[in-house]
């Protein structure tokens, strides 16, 4: 098991943490090479193995839309609550590149994180990452990547983040439906939704009726 | 208003409900004039399909009045429409490329777990169709809302009544797409399973697309009779095994193409159909695919097998070695009905498809309930049921 005591010696770096786990589970080029893992091409977030103490969850969608188009309206963090769904804002803080995301929790409340984008490489990537002394540890990429042909553009969205109170943080947000891995395939999807249809469907009769309306009003 | 509601197995409903409103930019709201029953909605009726919730309302064959539009709908207050019973959203990968019924974009995200997990994919959004679909309300109301209305509603010409333009919403298409899938060669036989709405009308394409020969296959004489106007040889499985028949028919052959206009409900006594009749009534899930798998044997080796008949599960004791033994095509699924919308309306105008023949009975919403039951229970006379919201209730 080279590969686990790897990880975990990586993790246990500090700060370098998320970064490592991310850079692992992003990986499509850089081809596994251990004795234990055939070498394959897929995404590194897709492997059977865990990334220690933080939770990996990845996800690609491919969008109908220009690449230039879809990262602009990411990189304008304040659009993403019109499609993250535990998402109150994002507000910039004034520092260069760092922004507050208000975050709803269980129970009712919220919790703040304060981010720093990391790396940005314009109309690819953007990641961004928790400053130190956050509620919540964690880490975040986009990639934006053209499709093949006429198929738009290639979205993957990968989050790491030790989970909210350990395993006990992580069996209610599941109980509320906000497991970050279903959230971020979710989000992901309604991001293709406004994107490609300007709206987000739902099956609704009224307008108080809507998912969106009812989280409002919880 | 008024609508359908469902409330369990043979249990529907007309009930006082909210009216629907404008929810999303590109919703229209339709006043419906004509809506009808389909084939579809009895595996509702019957409780075989997973995900109904009670008060759903149903119905996806509808037609009526724009009466509201939302900012962003190119559709006029006052224009008549049919509306597809597919929602999709004309901008996705799968719009894009005229699979309508594959759109990406018109089931919530929320309701695509249980059909990704199912099929490996999600659905596409439909009306009046359980909440795998996105438990849209149905058109058996006397409004709907209609997201995406700039994409899915055709505008109809006052001239042609309703009962000529209704069945552009699904059946019309549906018998179209299985001829078509069917890749129908000029001197080819054939069969069709099912003298349903669907099948008849797949058996009126086919012909329409150079046929030799159909064959369509039923049990009710009536229904039978109108394959047989519409220029059908038949065949009664209640009287004749149809096996047999199929091949002595085509001179040893097989057909060439065939067609199972019947899915999950096939009526029948055939072992496997019984033991899975069981299994579906126990809840296990089971798809009474006795058809399918007949036509898989019956289809000539090369031949093709169509299938606009639903299935939603899974089915036991399937010939699998047939279907790559003897290298058959086998094309299926929900009608991307606004592929084919413009060039049936225009086969409708110069007379070429008449659709009216399969109407047996026309009553008020208000007598729904009566509707399903005998378009249930006495499948042989009441060919289609259409329902009206504004028509009179007899005393
Ligand atoms: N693919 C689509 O988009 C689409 C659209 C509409 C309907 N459908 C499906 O098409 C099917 C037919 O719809 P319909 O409205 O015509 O339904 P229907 O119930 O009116 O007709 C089905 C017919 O099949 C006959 N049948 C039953 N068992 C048979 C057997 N063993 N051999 C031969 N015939 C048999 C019945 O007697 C009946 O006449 C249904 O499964 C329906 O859900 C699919
Ligand atoms: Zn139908
Ligand atoms: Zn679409």
């Amino acid at each position: 098991m080279t590969s686990h005591r790897r990880t975990h010696g990586a993790l246990a770096a500090g700060i370098a943490l998320a970064a490592g786990a991310i850079a692992l589970a992003a990986k499509q080029q850089n081809r596994r090479r251990h004795h234990d893992h055939p070498a394959d091409d897929a995404p590194g977030f897709t492997a059977r193995r865990d990334f220690g103490r933080y939770e990996v969850v990845g996800r690609s969608v491919t969008i109908a839309r220009p690449r230039a188009e879809l990262f602009a309206f990411w990189r304008n963090f304040g659009n993403l609550a019109q499609f993250m769904e535990n998402l109150n804002e994002v507000s910039p803080t004034g520092a260069e590149g760092h922004s507050v995301w208000t975050i709803r929790a269980p129970g009712g409340q919220t919790v703040q994180v304060e981010t720093r984008i990391a790396r940005e490489v314009d109309g690819e990537l953007i990641a961004w990452r928790s400053v130190e002394g956050s509620d919540i540890d964690t880490e975040g990429r986009v990639t934006f990547e053209d499709a093949p042909g006429q198929r738009g553009t290639r979205v993957g969205l990968i989050i790491a983040y030790v989970p909210p109170m350990g395993e006990a943080g992580r069996a209610a947000a599941k109980l509320l439906r906000r497991e970050p891995e279903v959230q971020a395939r979710h989000d992901l999807k309604r991001f293709k939704m406004l994107m490609e249809t300007g709206e987000i469907a739902t099956s609704a009769r009224r307008k108080d009726a809507t998912r969106a309306a009812k989280m409002e009003n919880a | 208003m008024r609508a359908l509601t469902w409330h369990g197995t043979k249990d529907v409903r007309v009930e006082t409900v909210d009216d629907p409103e404008i929810v999303n930019p590109r919703d229209a709201i339709i006043k419906v004039s004509s809506t009808a029953i389909c084939g579809s909605d009895l595996h509702l009726y019957d409780g075989v399909i997973p995900g109904m919730m009670a008060g759903d309302i149903l119905g996806h064959e509808f037609m009526g009045e724009v009466v509201e539009t939302g900012p962003a709908s190119t559709l006029q207050i006052g224009q008549r429409v049919v509306v597809p019973f597919t929602i999709s959203c004309g901008g996705c990968f799968h719009c894009r490329i005229e699979q309508y019924s594959a759109c990406e974009n018109s089931n919530p995200v929320e309701k695509q777990d249980a059909s990704a997990m199912l099929y490996g994919h999600p659905m596409a959004g439909l009306f009046g169709y359980s909440h795998m679909t996105g438990g849209y309300s149905g058109g058996q109301a006397e409004y709907v809302r209609v997201p995406f209305s700039d994409v899915g509603p055709i505008v109809v010409p006052d001239h042609l009544e309703d009962e000529k333009v209704l069945f552009l919403s699904d059946i019309l298409p549906t018998g179209w797409m299985a001829a078509e899938n069917a890749e129908i060669q000029p001197d080819d036989t054939v069969a069709v399973w099912g003298c349903g709405p669907v099948g008849l009308f797949a058996v009126q394409s086919a012909l329409a697309m150079g046929a030799a020969r159909v064959i369509a296959i039923d049990h009710y004489p009536h229904r039978l009779e109108l394959a047989h106007k519409l220029g059908a040889e038949t065949i009664n499985f209640r009287e004749t095994h149809v096996r047999e028949a199929l091949m002595e028919m085509t001179g040893g052959i097989g057909v060439d193409a065939a067609i199972d206009a019947v899915g999950m409900e096939a009526h029948g006594f055939a072992i496997d159909n019984m033991l899975d009749v069981v299994k579906q009534k126990v809840g296990i899930g089971a798809d009474r695919a006795s058809v399918f798998k007949q036509a898989l044997l019956a289809v000539r080796p090369g031949g093709r097998l169509s299938v606009p008949g639903v299935y939603g599960g899974m089915t036991d004791k399937f010939p699998l070695g047939a279907l790559m033994e003897k290298g058959i095509t086998v094309r299926a699924g929900q009608t991307h009905v606004q592929r084919y919308t413009d060039r049936l309306l225009a086969m409708i105008e110069e007379g070429v498809i008449d659709t009216t023949f399969l109407i047996s009975h026309t009553l008020p919403l208000e007598e729904a309930p009566r509707g399903y039951r005998c378009f249930h229970d006495e499948q042989n006379t009441w060919t289609k049921v259409v329902l009206k919201p504004g028509m009179e209730t007899r005393q």
